[in-house]
């Protein structure tokens, strides 16, 4: 399909700036790989005494944007201290570019994940080293960890799985870390919320487990098993606990391959009456 | 973009033909009636249907009454799978290949998630898909088995012939995915056992939004999009006179210079293939060299990525496209390469140059003038390239 390139975006990809490997590197990023369809190999010159990247470039494997997002990022760091350089987020690379389609965002914070692993190399240590007990590969189809996907929620405040696979590709193939990207999402979810968002962004007041139980139990009864019965199906609520409201569907709902839409049906009336995520899980 | 265009993606679709613009226009402006009207102004207008039902039939060397019309290429796969299942009740299971286009692959999809059970048969590593494959993954409540003719991607043709004979000893109806053949190889539905194939207009110079399903005379069929009485009851909905007037039209085009054009058409490809193969390093042809469509040519360049590629050249004004992940839409790389056990990098890199009858000699030096280049510019940025090639 085709993008939507700015024109920007289409200058440095047909005409890149800074491609190559710096003479005398003492910083080098290496990330991605050939099989995940993108790489960025970034080498710095970095003067010690003062800090700043005094000559930096770069070579892409990858596709228009990621190639157009490295040339950008040796662009903007070049001149800098390498501190000051830290500080780019993968948003301001993308403003550089005059934006980038949203499902090319992870090729901005390919660039910026470069960034950072030339700076510990330089400092000699070792990447991401500072969240090693939780540290894991979320995403085995495109290699990508649990922190790139919180930098990712946090700087660009992403609400869903699909923009999160926008912004780093974990979830794009195989789907099977869908689940633990949720629940990311969902740990993360208050710190998401644009810090200048009004009042409608405040965090819903505490509830009792009695009145949270109360308002299940009606809105069930009143909204959505009605709702179901038309379908001549019918809903059955097991347990209701600080993580999850538990069912079970009955009749045509329990055998029906829509019980995953029926399942969305049911959270998002929940949720609107709760005034609050909740997560709602099916037994058979 | 100022370059003159060399369109050479005629597997994603086709200009239409100027004689078949001809043809249309009248439908379009003054005889707009409907061929169902008891008037003489809509009515006599079957007889022009009649004829682009002729045609096209003739083309495939099928009766005319063996033509259902339909709104495209996805709508005559869906309609197939559909009736079969619908006119076999008791049975459960379907067979297909790993490398079916999504017409067919999303339908079954859905299909498993309704309880059906779906066998994907596997292809050999130069896209082809042995019949004995199909043999084994026959099973007694087998409804329907399809097998596309030629697969879009990479133009391998599948063994049909003997295929649909393994499917008829069977005794399952047989369904092949012609949308990428018919125009293009020779087609005798009177000498071929199938029972249900799909085509589709705008591959072969007939505007998009018209597609055909053939019905064997005999088969037992379900309409899928349930109206009116037209096609005979075989699918609803107002005829759309001007493109299946159009769709005749290109069917009789296409027999008319059949042979002449696979002559013509082949040798440009070839050249196109030797031409990059021989400026080119480290560049890979994809797929069965032999059994495959006369007019694709896919290769594979290692050390880049395809949409970057696509980038550069779409800048000198040629056009094709890629299996790589992302120029697909999604982030997956193409189902059909990596069902051929390509590696990801590979895949990722997969160029797909397909002509047409309008594609001539300048076209094929465009495209062997600049490709080198782009690719050695790709090359030169990626960190994977060895130094050795870039000398
Ligand atoms: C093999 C194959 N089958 C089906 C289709 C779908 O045809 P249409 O675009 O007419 O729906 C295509 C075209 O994209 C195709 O190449």
């Amino acid at each position: 399909m085709a993008w939507d390139y700015s024109e920007k975006v289409k200058q440095h990809y047909l005409h890149p700036k800074n491609v190559g490997v710096v003479e005398n590197a003492n910083a080098v990023g290496e990330i991605g790989s050939m099989v995940c369809g993108d790489a960025l190999k970034l080498t710095l010159r970095i003067t010690p005494e003062t800090g700043v990247i005094e000559d930096a470039k770069f070579q892409t494997y990858g596709c228009g944007s990621a190639i157009a997002s490295s040339s950008a990022l040796t662009e903007l760091i070049k001149g800098r201290t390498l501190d000051e350089a830290l500080k780019i987020t993968n948003q301001d690379l993308a403003d550089f570019l005059d934006g980038l389609p949203e499902e090319k965002m992870h090729c901005s914070v390919m660039g910026r994940e470069a960034l950072q692993a030339a700076a510990a190399n330089y400092r000699g240590e070792v990447f991401v080293h500072e969240e090693d007990d939780e540290f894991h590969t979320v995403c085995h189809c495109f290699s990508v960890n649990n922190v790139t996907i919180e930098n990712a929620i946090r700087e660009n405040h992403l609400t869903t799985v699909e923009q999160v696979t926008h912004y780093t590709k974990a979830g794009g193939a195989c789907r099977n870390c869908v689940p633990e990207i949720e629940q990311i999402l969902r740990r993360l979810a208050p710190e998401a919320a644009p810090a200048d968002a009004d009042a409608t962004g405040d965090e819903p007041p505490p509830m009792s487990m009695f009145r949270r139980i109360k308002i299940i139990e009606e809105t069930l009864e009143n909204d959505i098993r009605p709702a179901l019965h038309t379908d001549s199906g019918g809903l059955e609520l097991l347990d209701v606990s600080e993580a999850e409201v538990v069912v079970r569907f009955l009749g045509r709902c329990g055998s029906c391959a829509q019980s995953g839409a029926t399942l969305d049906f049911v959270r998002t009336r929940l949720e609107k009456a709760l005034g609050r995520p909740v997560s709602v899980r099916e037994v058979k | 973009m100022t370059a003159p265009l060399v369109y050479l993606d005629n597997n994603a679709t086709t200009a239409v033909a100027p004689e078949v613009l001809e043809a249309m226009l009248p439908y379009l402006r003054e005889a707009y009636g409907n061929p169902s009207s008891m008037h003489d102004f809509g009515g006599r207008l079957s007889k022009d249907l009649d004829a682009a039902r002729g045609r096209l039939a003739a083309l495939i060397g099928a009766h005319p009454d063996e033509i259902v019309f339909t709104s495209c290429g996805t709508e005559s796969d869906n309609t197939a799978l559909a009736s079969a299942l619908e006119t076999h009740p008791t049975k459960r299971h379907l067979v297909t290949t790993a490398v079916e286009h999504p017409a067919i692959i999303s339908q079954m999809n859905h299909l498993k998630k309704k309880g059906y059970e779906v066998t994907f048969v596997g292809v050999r590593p130069d896209g082809v898909c042995e019949p004995e494959a199909i043999r084994a993954a026959l099973r007694p409540d087998t409804a329907v088995v399809s097998v596309m003719w030629a697969n879009n991607e990479t133009g391998v043709l599948m063994p049909i012939d003997e295929i649909a004979q393994v499917v008829k000893e069977h005794g399952a109806l047989f369904h092949t995915d012609a949308v990428q053949a018919v125009g293009k190889e020779p087609i005798d539905l009177s000498r071929t056992p199938v029972d249900l194939l799909s085509l589709s207009g705008h591959k072969l110079h007939a505007p998009k939004g018209v597609g055909a399903l053939y019905v064997r005379r005999g088969t037992p069929f379900r309409p899928y999009i349930l109206g009116g009485h037209q096609e005979n009851g075989r699918r609803g909905g107002t005829y759309a006179v001007p493109n299946i007037v159009a769709l005749g039209a290109a069917a009789e085009l296409a027999g008319r210079h059949m042979a002449e054009e696979r002559a013509r058409v082949t040798l440009l490809r070839d050249r196109l293939e030797a031409g990059l193969l021989e400026r080119v390093p480290a560049v890979h042809r994809l797929g069965n060299p032999e059994l495959r469509l006369f007019n694709t040519c896919t290769v594979s360049f290692e050390y880049i990525e395809g949409e970057a590629i696509l980038l550069m050249l779409s800048e000198h004004g040629i056009c094709a496209s890629s299996g790589s992940a992302c120029s697909s839409g999604s982030l997956e790389p193409s189902h059909v390469l990596r069902a051929m056990g390509l590696p990801f990098e590979l895949c990722h890199a997969s160029i797909r140059f397909s002509f047409s009858r309008y594609n001539t000699d300048a076209d094929v030096d465009r495209v062997l003038e600049v490709t080198p280049g782009i690719i050695r510019e790709l090359r030169r940025i990626s960190p994977f390239t060895p130094p050795a090639l870039l000398r």
